[in-house]
């Protein structure tokens, strides 16, 4: 089964001292779907990621990454694999040609000096080959780790959090250039913080304190958590806040998009709480269904 | 995949060219190292170095010349590791490097002294060092007029009186003219490249490290062997334009002879070079930060100059010095280089300082692979 599998790993923990950073942890993503990474700071995304790409030995555990076994098979793993870091990690003395050319040569990549010069004719940056990457805004610094990482043609990319600080029209063409090479049938996993780069993945996982809580598409994760979501709408909401978080039964409340969400696993208890509100008869109260943030602030909660 | 791959090798190699051009730091290292050390080792360093091995031979079998190896041994500045009958014996370990002196005791020695013709004490000295054995001159011109008085007695009392019973004749080698700096500058060259190989290449892959690249390096397919290689060859050539420097500083302000080989002293200074790049190298896999890194090449600078006998003549070193010494590249750089220069010796004479050398880059070349490591843990 393997064959259909570009990450195929299972039961990978990684400790630093004392603390599981990441805890028996279970990834199989089929070959050219994209899947999103998700999780607060310091919940093991980056660790997990290090430990696919080899950078990282796991403690335990056990699996592969495009057919190659992760203990065994560092090197092809490396050399098929496109990483991007979550800090930039090119060399910000070097050009930007230079580090292209660099990329190139260290994998490698046969008719290198095309593909440098085809690479930064995509991007754009024929003017500016010559700077040198340190001098890069945050965008293009982005966008140039990505093509260097594409640059060798790796059948899986790993991005840890690529779009962080980068504003959303950069973000939206990146999404846009990360669909396009999964048509080619490249497998994609991307960590993120952003909800609305979730709902472009085909699938996503959720990771906290070191642990898989999550997976599946957007729906389902949804769906899985069982969660109630009622929306109260109208002048002054803000002010209802306080009181409903000491209403029991309602588990969560948050304030946006200028309405109130007001969730709860049980049904009756919710329509309890928002009794007293819909009583006063300012503001419209209607069921929807939760969205993904609502899940992942209750997950998050849940496990306090 | 091979483990020395030319086109991942020279991706490494050519990216470090460009970054050490671009850095001014290793410039300025480059540079201001060999300018300052030559300004401020230009001046001798004095020093009174006692127990300097000495081989002595003796051809007069009378009491007097008993009393005079005597009274050099008690003076503590001789350590008189060998005794022969043959002046040519001790010449040669003079010539080796094992002795400092060489002192010969001719024969009618004690008949001269007894017939009141002083004869001639005759000390040969390695005066590559000069600072090493001037001391010891002075004492034994001292002694001359008061070793033998405890036997000049009776009869004889009136020479003990009179003129020194013998003449003492000195024969400074290799640097008749006493000048330190013949010494120094050469000594210089081992001391410029250990401090900056050593400090240059300790950060080479710390700075990585710190700036988050090693992440990006280490996640891409090149080999630690690649790794090495490309980072420490360009640091060949910063080695080699400093020994250009000094040489010809050496040359032209300070009129250091060069009775050796040029290629033969290339040859070495290439092998002393590698060593030091390869111990910066092993500081660099094991630091953390920056600043570590410099600590340790410091860590390893200092013994090399105090107890390489660059500063203090070695053989006047205590034995535990002596062992340190040893071990270090510079100690064996310092004989080869001086005997190069100023002795003129050939391959033959310096093999025993190369070995160790070779030795020596290979033991370090191998701790620096092992210590690099492939993952971030
Ligand atoms: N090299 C390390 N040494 C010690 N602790 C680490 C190291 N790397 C990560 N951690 C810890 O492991 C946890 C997971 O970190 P990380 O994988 O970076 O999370 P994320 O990428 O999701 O923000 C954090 O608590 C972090 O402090
Ligand atoms: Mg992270």
């Amino acid at each position: 089964m393997t064959d259909s599998y570009a990450i195929d790993v299972h039961g990978l923990t990684k400790r630093f001292g004392q603390k599981t950073a990441v805890d028996h942890v279970d990834i199989a993503v089929p070959k050219g779907e994209v899947w999103g990474f998700l999780g607060p700071n310091g919940s093991g995304k980056t660790t997990t990621i290090r430990m696919l790409c080899g950078l990282l030995h796991a403690d335990e555990g056990e699996g592969t990454c495009l057919g190659y076994d992760l203990r065994s098979q560092p090197d092809d793993i490396k050399r098929n694999v496109g990483y991007m870091t979550q800090r930039f990690s090119f060399w910000e003395d070097l050009s930007i040609r230079e580090n292209l050319e660099f990329v190139a040569r260290v994998y490698e990549v046969p008719d290198g000096g095309m593909r440098v010069k085809d690479t930064i004719a995509r991007l754009g940056l024929e003017h500016r080959q010559t700077q040198l990457a340190g001098e890069l805004s945050g965008g293009w610094k982005q966008r140039l780790a990505l093509a260097a990482c594409m640059l060798h043609s790796p059948k899986l990319l790993l991005l840890d959090e690529p779009t962080s600080g980068v504003d959303p029209e950069a973000r939206r063409d990146f999404w846009e250039e990360i669909h396009a090479l999964s048509e080619t049938g490249i497998t994609v996993l991307v960590s993120t913080h952003y909800m609305d780069e979730a709902e472009r993945c085909d699938r996503i996982v959720y990771i906290l304190n070191g642990r898989l809580i999550a997976r599946g598409t957007v729906q389902e994760v949804i769906a899985q958590s069982g969660l109630i979501t009622f929306i109260v709408e109208g002048e002054g909401v803000r002010r209802l806040i306080a009181a409903l978080r000491k209403a029991p039964g309602v588990e969560y409340v948050a304030f946006f998009g200028a309405v109130l969400h007001v969730s709860g696993h049980d049904r009756a208890a919710l329509e309890r709480a928002l009794a007293p509100v819909r009583a006063q008869g300012a503001f419209r109260i209607f069921e929807a269904q939760p969205s993904l943030e609502d899940v992942f602030i209750h997950l998050q909660e849940q496990a306090e | 995949m091979k483990s020395l791959s030319w086109m991942r090798f020279s991706a490494v190699l050519v990216k470090e060219f460009i970054q050490m051009r671009r850095d001014p730091l290793t410039f300025a290292m480059m540079v201001g190292v060999p300018l300052i050390q030559l300004t401020l080792f230009g001046y001798a360093i004095n020093t009174n170095p006692k127990h300097l091995p000495a081989a002595i031979s003796i051809n007069d079998p009378g009491v007097f010349a008993r009393s005079l190896v005597a009274a050099l041994s008690n003076s503590s500045y001789f350590d008189i590791i060998k005794t022969t009958n043959s002046p040519k014996v001790a010449r040669e370990m003079l010539d080796r490097g094992e002795v400092i002196f060489a002192i010969e005791i001719p024969v009618n020695f004690s008949r001269d002294i007894v017939r009141g013709s002083p004869p001639d004490l005759l000390i040969e000295t390695d005066a590559t060092d000069p600072a090493a054995g001037a001391y010891a001159l002075a004492a034994v011109n001292g002694l001359s007029a008061t070793a033998l008085r405890d036997d000049l007695v009776g009869p004889l009392a009136a020479r003990a009186r009179t003129a020194a019973p013998f003449n003492v004749v000195t024969h400074l080698l290799y640097n008749p003219e006493s000048i330190t700096q013949y010494n120094i500058v050469p000594g210089l060259l081992g001391v410029i490249l250990t401090m900056t190989m050593t400090l240059i290449t300790s950060m080479a892959v710390t700075r990585e490290r710190e700036r988050g690249t090693l992440e990006n390096l280490l996640a891409m397919p090149a080999t630690p062997l690649e790794v090495m290689l490309g980072k420490i060859i360009p640091y060949v050539f910063v080695g080699a334009i400093q020994v250009i420097l000094v040489l010809i500083a050496a040359w032209l302000v300070f009129s250091v002879p060069m009775l050796g080989s040029f290629a033969l002293l290339w040859l070495t200074l290439g092998l002393f070079i590698v060593c030091n790049l390869a111990v910066g190298y092993t500081a660099s896999t094991l630091a953390e930060t920056q600043i570590q890194a410099m600590q340790m090449s410091f860590f390893f600078f200092l013994p090399s100059i105090m107890l390489s006998g660059f500063m203090f003549p070695f053989a006047g070193m205590p034995h535990w010095a002596q062992a340190i010494g040893q071990v270090l590249p510079l100690t064996h750089f310092l004989r080869i280089v001086r005997g190069i220069m100023l002795k003129g010796n050939g391959f033959v004479e310096i093999w025993p300082d190369v070995w160790p050398l070779i030795l020596f880059m290979f033991a370090a070349g191998t701790v620096a692979l092992l210590r690099f490591r492939r993952t971030l843990d």
